[in-house]
This record gives C-alpha cells, sequence and structure tokens, in this order.
C-alpha cells in the first residue's frame, strides 16, 4: 500500500518532466537549434562540480523558500506574501548583522533571530487582517508585498541604513567577516556550499517532527482537511491561523539568509526579490512535503544552473524558465488526474467487495 | 433603480471633487486637478482597469484569476511582437489573442482538469514570464531597433482626441483657481484631451460588462456559474461552457490591458507589466467585484501614479498626504453619524496622523505615494471586507454531479 502511494506520486511529477521536455524540445527545434546538444550541454555543465556546488545553494534558498509556503498550503492559507517577508528579514538580518561584533556564532544567531521576527511581523499582519477583519490573505499578502519593496526602496536610498555599497549601487553596510556563514567547499574547492545549507537540512526535518508528531501539526493538517470538524472538535482556528502565519512569516524572513551571509554581505537593491514565487511552484511539485520539497528545489536549481552556459549554443538561457512553467502546470494537473483516478479505483475496488458480499448473503 | 443609481454616482463624484478642491485649495498645487493630470491619470488607469474588468469576468463565473499578471505580460509580448511588424492595431490584436491563449490555460486546467485556481494561475504567471523573456531574446534581439529584452518600436499610432474648444476654455476657467469650479473644469477638460480611441473602448467594455452581466440572461447564467454551479447545472446551465466563455474573455481582457501597455510606451519591454495584473485583481476586490467600483479603484492607482511621476516640486505627494487626511476623516465623520465607534475613532485617528505628518515636514519622498495606493487598498479590505461579497462559489472547483 505505501509503496503504491509512493508509486502513484512519483508518476505526476515524472509525466511532469517528460512532457515539458518533448515540449521544450519542439521550441528548441522551432528556434532552430539541436535538440541534443542542447541537452547534452545542460547535462554536462549542470553535473560539473561548480555548477553542482552553485544548485544546492540555490536549492537552500528555494527549500527555506518552498517550506515556508507550504507551512500555509497545509492549512489552506496561500502565503504569497513570502517574497515581501523575505525582503524585509533579509534587510533586517542586514542591518543587525553589520553592526554585530560578536563572536561568529553568536552574531549569526542573532541575525537569523531578527529576520525570523522581521518576517513573522510582516505576515502576522495578513494573519491579523484575515482574523480581525475577514480580509483574504491571498490578497493582502500581495498588497504586502508592494508595501514591502516599498519600505526597502525608501530605506536604502533616503536614510542611513544604506550606504554606496559599490558603484552607484546603495545598500546595507557591509557585514563582518565575523557576522558571515559562507560554508565550506566540499564538492569544488573554489565554491563554498553555504553553512545554510545544513541548517536548512535541520528546519526540513523540524518541519516534518512538527507537521506530523506533534499535537500543533494534528490540528493545522486538520484545519486544513476541514476547517468546520477540526472546529467541532476544539481546535481553535483563530490562533491557528495566528501561529501558522506567523510560523510560515518566520521561516519565509530565513530564504534571503542564505545568500547574505553567504555570498553578498550587504543587502543591496539588486537583491532578489522573486523567490517567494518559486517557493510556490516548489511547494506545489513536492506536494508540501520536506522530501518532496528538497527534490523539486534541486531540480528547480539544477534548470537555473544548468541553462546557465546555453548561450553558448546560441540558445537563451530562459529555457529553463518555459520548463520549469511547464514542469508547474503539467505536474499539478497530472497530480489531480492521479488522485481521480485513485479515487475511482477506490470506489470501484469498495463496489466489487459489497457485491461479493451481497452475493454471499 | 437606475434614477437612484446615477443619483450615487453624482454624488460620490460630487464628495471626490470637493475633496480634491479643498486639498487643492489648502496647498495651492494646481497639478492636482490640472488638464493634463487628468488625462495621464486616465492612461495610467486604462490597463490597471482592464486588469480589473478581467478579474470580474473570470471571478463571476467562480473561477480566481490569479494568472491575471501572466495574461496581461502575453498581452505587451503580443502587441509589441505584431505592432512592430505589421502595426498598432495588429497589435492590439496580437495582444488580446495572446492573453486568451492564456485565458485558454487557465480554463483546461482549472476548469477541465478542477486544478486548484490560484496554483494552476501562479504557474501561468511563471510560464507567461519565461516564454516571453525567452521570445524576446530569439526574436528581438537582431531586430533593428530592438534589443534582448525589448521588441523594436510599435509602427503607426492609436488616434487620439482632443476637444478644442472644450479643452482651451476649461483649462484657462482651471488656472483661475476658483474653488469647485476651477478644479471641476480641470477634471472634465482632462477627459477631452489627447484621450485615446483605447481608453474609449475600455470604458465601452465596462458599460458593455455591467449590461451583459447584470441585465441579460447570459449574465445570470454565468454569474449563476460562480454563485451555486450546481443548482446552475440542475436548472440546464451549461456550466462548464460558460466558465470556459468568461475565463478565455477573461484573458483576453487582460491582454488588451496588456496591449494598452505596450503601446503606452511605445514598445514590449520585459517586466512592463510591473504587478499590474496584480493591482487589477486588487481594484476588483475593492470595486465589490463590480464594474463601478473596480473602475473607481483603477482610477485611484492612475490618479497617484501620475501625481507621483510628474512631480517637480516634490509638492504632489505632499498634497496627496493632505487629500488622505481629508478622506479619513470624512469617512471617520460617517462612521461617528452610523454610531460604529472603533472604526470611527481608527479612521480620525489615521487621519490625524497624516495631518501631522503634513505639516510637520516639507516634501515627502516620492516611496510615499509608490506604496499608497496599496495601503488604501488595505485600509479598504480592512474596513468593508464584511460589506464586500465575492460570488459564493468563487475558486471551488466544480464538477458535474461531484456536490457535496
Amino acid at each position: 500500500m505505501n509503496l503504491r502511494r509512493i508509486g502513484t506520486s512519483l508518476i505526476a511529477p515524472a509525466i511532469g518532466l517528460f512532457i515539458s521536455l518533448a515540449v521544450t524540445a519542439v521550441i528548441l527545434v522551432a528556434i532552430g537549434a539541436s535538440v541534443s546538444t542542447v541537452f547534452a550541454s545542460m547535462w554536462t555543465y549542470g553535473t560539473s562540480p561548480r555548477a553542482m556546488s552553485l544548485m544546492l545553494n540555490l536549492a537552500t534558498i528555494y527549500f527555506l523558500s518552498a517550506l515556508a509556503v507550504s507551512i500555509g498550503f497545509k492549512m489552506n492559507l496561500f502565503n504569497i506574501g513570502v517574497n515581501g517577508q523575505y525582503v524585509l528579514g533579509a534587510l533586517a538580518a542586514g542591518v543587525v548583522a553589520s553592526n554585530l561584533t560578536l563572536p561568529k556564532f553568536a552574531s549569526v544567531t542573532i541575525t537569523i533571530l531578527a529576520a525570523m521576527i522581521v518576517g513573522a511581523l510582516w505576515a502576522g499582519i495578513a494573519a491579523w487582517l484575515k482574523v480581525a477583519r475577514g480580509v483574504s490573505e491571498v490578497i493582502s499578502t500581495i498588497m504586502l508585498n508592494f508595501i514591502a519593496i516599498g519600505i526597502i526602496s525608501y530605506l536604502i536610498v533616503r536614510t542611513s541604513i544604506g550606504t554606496e555599497t559599490s558603484l552607484n549601487i546603495r545598500g546595507t553596510k557591509p557585514i563582518p567577516e565575523s557576522g558571515m556563514l559562507r560554508g565550506i567547499a566540499f564538492i569544488d574547492p573554489g565554491t563554498p556550499i553555504y553553512g545554510f545549507f545544513f541548517i536548512s537540512i535541520i528546519i526540513g526535518i523540524g518541519y516534518w517532527f512538527l507537521l506530523n508528531r506533534t499535537r500543533f501539526g494534528f490540528d493545522l493538517r486538520a484545519t486544513g482537511k476541514s476547517a468546520s470538524a477540526a472546529r467541532t472538535s476544539g481546535v481553535q482556528s483563530n490562533r491557528m491561523i495566528y501561529v501558522t502565519m506567523l510560523l510560515s512569516g518566520a521561516v519565509a524572513g530565513l530564504v534571503g539568509l542564505p545568500y547574505l551571509l553567504g555570498d553578498t554581505g550587504t543587502y543591496s537593491l539588486q537583491f532578489p526579490t522573486d523567490w517567494g514565487f518559486t517557493g510556490i511552484a516548489i511547494a506545489l511539485l513536492g506536494r508540501n512535503n520536506p522530501i518532496g520539497i528538497a527534490l523539486g528545489a534541486i531540480l528547480w536549481a539544477f534548470l537555473d544552473i544548468s541553462s546557465g552556459q546555453l548561450i553558448l549554443e546560441g540558445v537563451p538561457r530562459e529555457i529553463s524558465t518555459i520548463m520549469q512553467g511547464l514542469i508547474v502546470i503539467v505536474v499539478v494537473i497530472s497530480y489531480e488526474i492521479v488522485r481521480r483516478y485513485q479515487v475511482k479505483s477506490e470506489q470501484t475496488s469498495v463496489a466489487k467487495a459489497l457485491a461479493k458480499q451481497e452475493a454471499s448473503v | 433603480m437606475t434614477y437612484l443609481k446615477s443619483r450615487r454616482f453624482i454624488g460620490a463624484a460630487f464628495t471626490a471633487i470637493t475633496m480634491l478642491s479643498i486639498t487643492r485649495t489648502i496647498t495651492g498645487n494646481g497639478d492636482l486637478t490640472s488638464t493634463v493630470t487628468i488625462a495621464q491619470a486616465l492612461v495610467f488607469a486604462s490597463p490597471i482597469a482592464l486588469a480589473g474588468l478581467a478579474g470580474i469576468w473570470a471571478e463571476r463565473a467562480g473561477v480566481i484569476n490569479i494568472g491575471l499578471e501572466g495574461m496581461m505580460i502575453l498581452g505587451t509580448f503580443g502587441a509589441g511582437w505584431a505592432g512592430w511588424q505589421w502595426g498598432v492595431w495588429a497589435g492590439v490584436l496580437a495582444g488580446v489573442i495572446f492573453g486568451a491563449i492564456g485565458g485558454l490555460l487557465l480554463a483546461v486546467a482549472a476548469v477541465t482538469f478542477g486544478v486548484d485556481q490560484i496554483i494552476a494561475g501562479t504557474a501561468i504567471n511563471l510560464l507567461a514570464l519565461g516564454l516571453t523573456k525567452f521570445l524576446a531574446i530569439v526574436l528581438f534581439t537582431n531586430a533593428p531597433g530592438g534589443g534582448q529584452a525589448q521588441s523594436p518600436p510599435i509602427k503607426g499610432e492609436i488616434p487620439t482626441f482632443t476637444i478644442e474648444s472644450i479643452v482651451e476654455p476649461l483649462t484657462s476657467l482651471h488656472e483661475k483657481g476658483i474653488f469647485f469650479i476651477s478644479d471641476l473644469a480641470g477634471i472634465f477638460a482632462g477627459l477631452f484631451y489627447h484621450l485615446s480611441l483605447l481608453t474609449i473602448i475600455t470604458f465601452l467594455l465596462f458599460v458593455m460588462t455591467s449590461y451583459l452581466l447584470w441585465k441579460t440572461a447570459f449574465g445570470l447564467r454565468l454569474r449563476s456559474a460562480g454563485e451555486n454551479p450546481w443548482a446552475a447545472d440542475s436548472l440546464g446551465v451549461k456550466v462548464v461552457q460558460f466558465k470556459y466563455a468568461a475565463v478565455v474573455f477573461s484573458g483576453m481582457l487582460a491582454g488588451l490591458g496588456g496591449a494598452y501597455l505596450s503601446i503606452a510606451s511605445t514598445i514590449y519591454r520585459n517586466g512592463n507589466t510591473a504587478g499590474r495584473g496584480f493591482i487589477g485583481l486588487a481594484t476588483m476586490i475593492f470595486g465589490d467585484w463590480r464594474p463601478g467600483g473596480t473602475a473607481a479603484g483603477a482610477l485611484m492607482f492612475g490618479y497617484i501614479d501620475t501625481l507621483r511621476l510628474i512631480d517637480t516640486g516634490n509638492q504632489n505627494v505632499k498634497g496627496l498626504i493632505l487629500l488622505g487626511a481629508i478622506i479619513l476623516f470624512a469617512i471617520g465623520g460617517i462612521m461617528l453619524r452610523r454610531a460604529r465607534r472603533n472604526s470611527a475613532i481608527g479612521f480620525l485617528l489615521l487621519g490625524s496622523v497624516m495631518i501631522g505628518a503634513y505639516f510637520s515636514a516639507s516634501s515627502f519622498p516620492p516611496e510615499v505615494a509608490q506604496v499608497a495606493p496599496y495601503i488604501t487598498t488595505l485600509l479598504v479590505l480592512a474596513t468593508a471586507s464584511q460589506n464586500l461579497r465575492p460570488p459564493a462559489a468563487d475558486g471551488v472547483p466544480y464538477r458535474k454531479g461531484d456536490h457535496h
């Protein structure tokens, strides 16, 4: 039974991958590129040590983002606001870390806490709007994303929080080396794997434990499956919304940190601002399961990184974005088809069993 | 009924102009109600309004359309690609068709396969973004005047109309600075100054939507698919067909909005939508899933955007702050009269904070205006969400005979 469940949950992503590869091939043929050369180039470069290191680093970021989204998903809360939560979290982290002169462990711990608190507070606004005022979190978090970007550009451009970090680019003061978490280079000597890679594994295990082995996790999943049933059995749904959104926001606050503490050391106006949407897509691919999310994050990062040298073949690297979009849409559709098939086969097997029983009576 | 409605509309317009006029008189900033400001606000508002209208069509049929942004992106691309080669009207057509393809994709995923609608929409946004960036590089890099991230200039122009005999006298009346009269003149003149045919089409689409969706049997059936599709089905409404039609038309409208953007900036450019699809969604909710309110929301966004971008002396944003304070005080007053004490205190407090800000700072950074529309939307949602009424089965996947 369990094997069968794993089998059916793998069918959908496999179909998605296959169809998206097929459509990509068609597009490549249409623009006059050689399909085999392109795929071979992606594979060769993508599996080189340097690319693998970059891939794991990027996957770390995506993993955290998708985890944040999926905490909400588990309770049918759409936290579209991971973008806003993580940029504010990363900005706060950049400000805090650059003003600390403590030993590495203390400095990084405080930085992490600052990012989590800011992310949680920003998500908390959406939670309050939902609980107290009945505003859908889908729309409030979208608005909060725009507001967060505005706040950041104000703080960096017009206040002393921002300084000129490199030519014509303003950002937070550089973080001292004692506050950075650069990581260890164990695959490619020139490219360290972010320290956050390991932290995010711990967070992933914590996520699994919280959801599957605690009372809170049970309440959360129960509320997601049927809010009314959960309420009847004594779950306080308003409290659940607060806790879930705050947790989701706290994890979201971490999304920018692998890059901030492992690479740039400053939150500048060039810091990426759309990892939250990537997280939504990967949470969908991974079906809110930490291992699934990890695999999804690695696949996503592989496509991002391995397409980096396609321009040598005369193909825009954006082909990987098309593949990602196709994978998501085909996978969600095939999950639905597989689910319908399962429901149907269950119904027929139950009907058969009942018919047998009746016949024997 | 229509008499009541038009009375309400005139009342609302009267109140809005009065508040603008008070602000303009106190600040002495003629830009706030000038002909040029209003004309430009219409240009900024129209694409957002079209996105909002697109949202109305999809959601009235029960399909949440988070993919509006992606469909708009497809529209901007279609307009740039066809407009550069075959002229501006071909661009409009291609924008609409590209948007429709996005809509069709959403319909297939959400209606036929019953995939969660927010998920399907998110996937479409991703796909549209990747596809257009990719195609831009393939198709525009070597085109004359194009680049990796932008198309060559779109050929030709959409006709615009200026009625000099209205604009000129009213503009000079506006410059006299008479309370209310001058502001009314400036705003009215703005409606006839460089008015794009596409803006007129946008307006007509709003009128058509209010009529079709609320005054015809077709509209009743379409809305019933968004309120209670199972009941509608039992009465013989072909729910799936209506949902398909609504979502594809939604894509067409979003695509038209995208085309409008590209045509207004004469080229397709990566990222030209800048989240306007999401903003359109916000205006739709702001407007309670109805055309009138949605248009008002879009005008607010367009107006604030305009003032921010033409802010030469850094005074427009300051004017907006005062305007915001006056509006908050007015709403606070209404709340007091309706004996909603807590809300009233909230509004009056916020209004006082803004008045304080107005008098304590000599100018405000443009970022304030940048976030103002979003904060306003949140405020509206926070105070009015109990009165807003989305379609009852909005976002609920429908399968014939599958009602639980």
